[in-house]
């Protein structure tokens, strides 16, 4: 692989940019692998990279029945934070976020990590409290986040109609190390650091079945031909419960749509990302300058990648509400992305009833910030067949135990 | 949008007039129910890609419960039925085998 450098550029700029490599292979499957990982999204890649960086485990193959980053991972509105209420949620995002830092560097590609800062506007009494709640379990956590005045918000956030009508800004949780990323390249990143280090990304070969032999994983049989395997990861966040169905067990788990849109692209007028749960409905300005703007979820299951209507125009009317700004803006694009809910709205990093058979699903509405410290954890699990410190409270068991990790009071709808 | 049917106001009507309320025909479990049986009462979940049972409320019209049968990958809607019943009426069956020849019927475990 060659690196990515500014001195490259110049190079290939002198010899008409024909020295530029593909940035991964794509073999021909083999006919045996030591780790399958279903799902070439983020989870999916980061845990291969992560076998590969922190376990010395190359041969891996991870399976994907579209193209590469073509889910969720291309789908979100790369919103990175780690204000999280409960310390195994704060543990895991904070690591996550952490790495994201300096991901760039490790993966020698440009992931686009802009820490501007992330604010969640308390827009009732009853959010008040919760954040200020949030921000002082965060500080016990070692995350740094701080509850902020109204006046403070107008302040890093010009736009923002603070004396709304019907919900005005009564204060916010901000962290400042929040922000966003470029998330196509997050999973091109990946994949090229795993396809360097000998992996194979084996795009459009769907999982039709899963084979197993007295409840222990074999391989899985896909549109390109049976795989086999010692141990399987599945990482395929809406379509996990389809995949669970070939394994013979069931997830608490329901699919539903999440939507999100983009405007058209306007001068620079927000240098932070605004989150306002109350009226769902968060917005961040893209380096091209659209308003990137993320909604709430359709209330029924759904696998349609489109979601309602009537999800937008409620997103919309808020957010002109606490933007006045946007109300002549012209939308350019919609889209969904399936999400899979967990009753208590934490994620599943999990062993399965089917013996060597792990799981890594159920982020809902908030995947794509956890998928440096998703891939990180799910690959400590899959190399040591037990799940390590920070996947472990993210057991399946969880729910028959009653031991959940309840984020849908403190995170709400949008991640 | 989604048009639903109320079976009570008998009116076809937009989504937005209607509250999802999950899974239809989950058995309800109480007092003298193991672990395991609460734990697929309260969390396990068919999630199917295609013909799902599910529970409506008519919230801004006449507050009443009732179920649907509807495809999660067209969104198409193969009829609404009282709650008050184990099992999806033969009406809705024949209307799913319409579409769906191989369809079967499995109750909840």
């Amino acid at each position: 692989m060659k690196r990515y450098s500014s001195f490259a550029i110049v190079r290939e700029a002198f010899r008409n940019h024909s020295g530029w490599k593909k940035a991964w292979e794509s073999p021909i499957p083999k006919k045996k692998y030591d780790v399958v990982i279903v799902g070439a999204g983020g989870h999916g890649l980061a845990t291969a990279y992560y076998l590969g960086k922190n376990h010395g485990i190359t041969n891996v193959a991870v399976l994907e029945k579209g193209w590469l980053g073509g889910g969720n991972t291309g789908r979100n509105t790369t919103i990175i934070r780690s204000n999280y209420l409960q310390d195994p949620s704060a543990a895991i995002y904070e690591k996550s976020r952490s790495l994201y830092e300096n991901l760039s560097q490790d993966l020698n590609y440009n992931l686009m990590f802009s820490p501007r800062g992330v604010m969640m506007l308390a827009q009732t009494e009853h959010e008040v409290r919760g954040y200020k709640r949030t921000a002082m379990a965060n500080a016990l956590q070692g995350v740094p986040t701080e509850y902020i005045s109204p006046e403070k918000v107008k302040e890093l956030c010009p736009i923002i109609n603070i004396s709304g009508p019907r919900y005005p800004v009564l204060g916010a949780l901000w962290q400042a190390r929040g922000g966003t990323a470029r998330h196509d390249a997050v999973a091109w990143g990946y994949a090229r650091k795993c396809s360097d280090m000998g992996m194979h990304i084996l795009q459009q070969k769907e999982v039709t079945s899963i084979i197993s032999k007295n409840g222990r994983i074999g391989g899985v049989a896909t549109t390109g031909g049976d795989i086999l395997c010692d141990k399987l990861c599945i990482v395929v966040a809406g379509h996990s419960g389809a995949l669970a169905e070939m394994g013979g067990f069931r997830l608490p788990l329901e699919s539903v749509a999440l939507q999100a849109l983009v405007s058209e692209p306007i001068k620079p007028v927000m240098d932070v990302v605004v989150m306002a749960n109350t009226v769902h409905g968060y917005m961040s300005q893209s380096d091209k300058g659209e308003m990137v703007i993320g909604g709430g979820a359709d209330g029924y299951n759904n696998y349609t990648q489109r979601g309602s209507f009537h999800h937008i125009e409620e997103t919309v009317r808020s957010l002109v509400e606490t933007f006045p700004m946007i109300s002549r803006l012209k939308m350019l694009r919609q889209w969904g992305g399936i999400v899979d809910m967990t009753g208590d709205r934490s994620p599943i990093i999990s062993k399965t009833p089917l013996e060597n058979c792990f799981i890594n699903c159920g982020w809902g509405t908030g995947g794509f910030k956890a998928i440096p410290g998703s891939g990180w954890a799910t690959a400590e699990m899959v190399a040591s067949g037990e799940a390590g410190p920070l996947a472990s409270p993210f057991s399946l068991n969880r729910f028959k135990e009653g031991r959940f990790i309840d984020e849908s009071v403190a995170a709400g709808v949008a991640h | 949008m989604l048009l639903l049917n109320c079976p009570y106001c008998n009116l076809s009507c937009e989504e937005t007039e209607f509250q999802a309320g999950g899974q239809a025909h989950l058995k309800r479990q109480s007092v003298g129910s193991s672990d395991q049986e609460f734990e697929s009462y309260l969390f396990a979940r068919k999630n199917p890609k295609g013909v799902h049972f599910e529970r409506w409320q008519h919230v801004n019209g006449c507050g009443k419960w009732f179920h649907i049968a509807r495809s999660t990958v067209t969104l198409e809607i193969f009829g609404s039925y009282s709650a008050q019943t184990l099992s999806p009426p033969k009406q809705i069956r024949v209307n799913i085998n319409k579409k769906l020849p191989e369809w079967r019927w499995e109750s909840s475990k």
